[in-house]
């Protein structure tokens, strides 16, 4: 008889939360029991206020128990959670419970139930379809089916990943690369981190398609230094693949190459902007380049290069194991598959849902996160990371597209959701859209660099009482002229939180200005 | 906490030929010399330079240009402490407030200390703010209590396991 399995995440989110002394625990106390079990680290289901959650095999699948602490493991093992028996901490079958039951998993689909770093798991469990397809596919065929797919960029920008790649496809050079952007800076996102800690041979595997659509052999997965679980995960995932032959001089046996080295970024929120990225990658800073040239003609060491975001490059597998046709169902309008939402800030049960695009923002904020965690009401969502609106309570029948978000002021972006209860003061808010924006600029272009710092001195006299008809002109004219004139979208973009927090909380910017100490 | 050797120009001048190959050798040579010497050495900056055939001034510029890279090293324990929205949304700037009032500086290094606590913009443990990074281990649902063992040593494990 094989020995029991015991499932306990190590996805980041729920180590914090003492994942690690947990797995030790139950290990240690299954040896003290003499029982025969193994406990095997997952990535996380996304069920993020129940982590860690600790899942076991029974004959109606996997039955969960959450949140676990060290000293709940000795009570488990008494009431018999290896056999799916009730306990307080027991939320039943996954398969059954509300949360997962209502998504749409496609990219998520084994996150939270493999091992993340084996490559059996993964072929048992569907991986690399995908890829074996497209090895039988020209790369024509493969740009094809990504564009019939209606797969957008997942980063934020929303561009048609297929209309990039054949423009790749199309050009001619000796060298072409594949970058997968990993830089995943935007407050409230973590679906990026989620996948290289959960699923990272899916994102493997989605660049190797990229590279056979395009005709690189080389990619580059460029991670962001403030993860240090996924570069570990990710680069043991990169090893792994090497050693089995999904990667190297001959992927899979079929004589092309591709090859993956993971690169670690070092502190700067702007080298998520691919051309700053692609800088950063050269070695040098991750300053903005002025486009055109596009990256897919003249990218990475002036070659043609993909570059992508994880969750792009992660979707490829499946629409190729699936077909473009069975992605392209999925959606609405012209966002077409499935959006991996992420849900945090001040909300009672934060995580990642993922779902065809189209649903509302009232039901994830409401349905799946349960209000705000202090129980207070809702009073603002902020979409789309930190150059994302701030839409009210008003707005929340949004549904979560493209198109709408945009005819409303704001934006998808990487698919981050914050929530803010009533407590918060959008006019600071505002002001730290701006203090961020003065951090992380790159420097380059006059408007982001010199703009968002006068941002933070007009906000400072608008909360401070001082002339404020004057003050909010000068702010308006500012975001018009950073919105208009900056380089990339940090500056361009830098004014919609502000502007949309101006919008629909006007009262915050009128407040009787409060004394304060000086700093 | 680590402790970082002295200055070893022959140890940076390997770390540096080990990686010179890379295409785009430079911030996995920056990363491994900090690793190494905690910080990205000053005197590193000309070998740097002659390895990826570089001026000077480029490398300066890259060193200087990105927040991870230090110009000395520090002994302590480093919090890094989320202070982007979602964290916001959870409270992180009340945290900010309680440092204060403890005295302990946020964004500063001081050379004795036994811990620094430092901004970083997002973890992406967005749902479960306000979140650090301690020496590179993360934590989650921060609160006055949690923040405070941490700055007085606490394993981090030990800190993760504090009921709120």
């Amino acid at each position: 008889m094989t020995a029991r399995r015991v499932f306990v995440p190590r996805d980041a989110a729920a180590r914090a939360a003492g994942a690690d002394a947990v797995a030790a625990a139950i290990a240690g106390e299954a040896a003290r029991r003499g029982l025969d079990l193994e406990v095997v680290r997952t990535g996380s289901r996304g069920m993020l206020w129940l982590e860690p959650l600790v899942e076991v095999d029974t004959p109606e699948g996997r039955v969960a128990f959450g949140p676990v602490s060290r000293r709940d493991v000795s009570g488990l093992f008494d009431a018999g959670f290896l056999s799916g028996a009730d306990h307080a901490l027991g939320q039943g079958p996954v398969a059954r419970m509300p949360w997962m039951m209502r998504q749409q998993r496609v990219t998520f689909a084994r996150t939270g139930i493999v091992d993340p770093l084996s490559l059996a798991d993964y072929r048992a469990h569907g991986g690399l379809g995908g890829l074996h397809k497209a090895l039988a596919m020209t790369g024509a065929q493969i740009v094809e089916a990504v564009t019939q797919s209606g797969l957008r960029g997942r980063g934020g920008a929303g561009f048609p990943t297929g209309i990039k790649w054949k423009t790749v496809h199309d050009a001619a050079a000796d060298r072409k690369y594949v970058v997968c952007n990993a830089d995943e800076g935007d407050s409230g996102t973590f679906a990026d981190r989620m996948v290289m800690e959960g699923d990272p041979f899916m994102l493997i595997e989605g660049m190797a398609i990229a590279g056979l659509a395009a005709g690189a052999t080389t990619g580059f997965i460029y991670i962001r230094s403030e993860y240090p679980d996924a570069i570990a995960t990710m680069s043991g995932a990169v090893a792994a693949a090497g050693q089995a032959g999904l990667l190297g001089d001959s992927v899979l046996g079929s004589g092309r190459a591709f090859r993956i080295e993971v690169r670690v970024g070092a502190g700067a929120y702007i080298c998520g902007e691919e051309t700053s990225l692609l800088e950063s990658l050269e070695g040098r800073r991750g300053i903005v380049r002025a486009k055109p040239p596009i990256p897919a003609l003249k990218g990475l060491f002036g070659q043609p290069t993909i570059v992508n975001n994880v969750l792009s490059l992660a979707a490829v597998p499946w629409i190729l194991a699936h077909g473009a046709q069975a992605y392209a169902d999925l959606g609405m309008g012209r966002s077409r598959g499935t959006l991996p939402v992420q849900l945090g800030g001040n909300v009672r049960r934060g995580g990642l849902v993922e779902l065809a695009f189209g649903v509302s923002l009232r039901d994830i904020v409401m349905e799946f996160g349960g209000g705000t965690r202090s129980g207070r009401p809702v009073r603002a969502v902020q979409v789309g990371g930190p150059l994302g609106a701030y839409l009210p309570a008003s707005q929340l029948d949004t549904p979560l597209d493209y198109e709408a978000l945009a005819a409303i002021g704001g934006m998808v972006g990487h698919g981050g959701i914050v929530v803010f209860d009533d407590e918060a003061d959008m006019a600071r808010q505002a002001r730290f859209a701006f203090a961020f924006c003065a951090a992380e600029s790159c420097g380059k272009c006059t408007p982001c660099r010199i703009g968002a710092t006068r941002g933070v001195e007009v906000m400072d006299r608008i909360i401070a009482g001082i002339d404020r008809d004057a003050n909010l002109s000068l702010l308006e004219d500012l975001n018009q002229l950073m919105t208009d004139a900056s380089l990339c979208a940090m500056g361009g973009l830098t004014p919609m939180p502000v502007r949309s927090a101006l919008r629909h909380f006007p009262e915050d910017f009128r407040r009787p200005a409060l004394p304060r100490a000086a700093e | 906490m680590p402790a970082y050797p002295a200055w070893d120009a022959d140890a940076a001048r390997a770390l540096i030929a080990e990686r010179a190959h890379l295409d785009g050798a430079m911030l996995p040579v920056l990363h491994a010399l900090q690793e190494r010497f905690g910080h990205v050495p000053r005197e590193a900056v000309p070998l740097v330079a002659e390895a990826l055939n570089v001026s000077r001034a480029d490398v300066h510029g890259v060193v200087t240009f990105y927040h991870d890279f230090k110009d000395a090293p520090f002994a302590g324990r480093v919090v890094r402490l989320c202070r982007a929205e979602a964290c916001q949304a959870s409270g992180c700037e009340a945290l900010v407030d309680f440092l204060h009032g403890r005295g302990v500086p946020l964004d500063e290094r001081p050379a004795h200390a036994r811990v620094a606590v430092e901004t970083v913009y997002c973890l992406g443990l967005c749902a479960s703010g306000p979140a650090a990074l301690v020496d590179g281990e993360p934590v989650a649902r921060l609160d006055p209590a949690r923040l405070a063992a941490l700055c007085e040593g606490a394993a981090v494990e030990a800190v993760r396991e504090m009921v709120p």
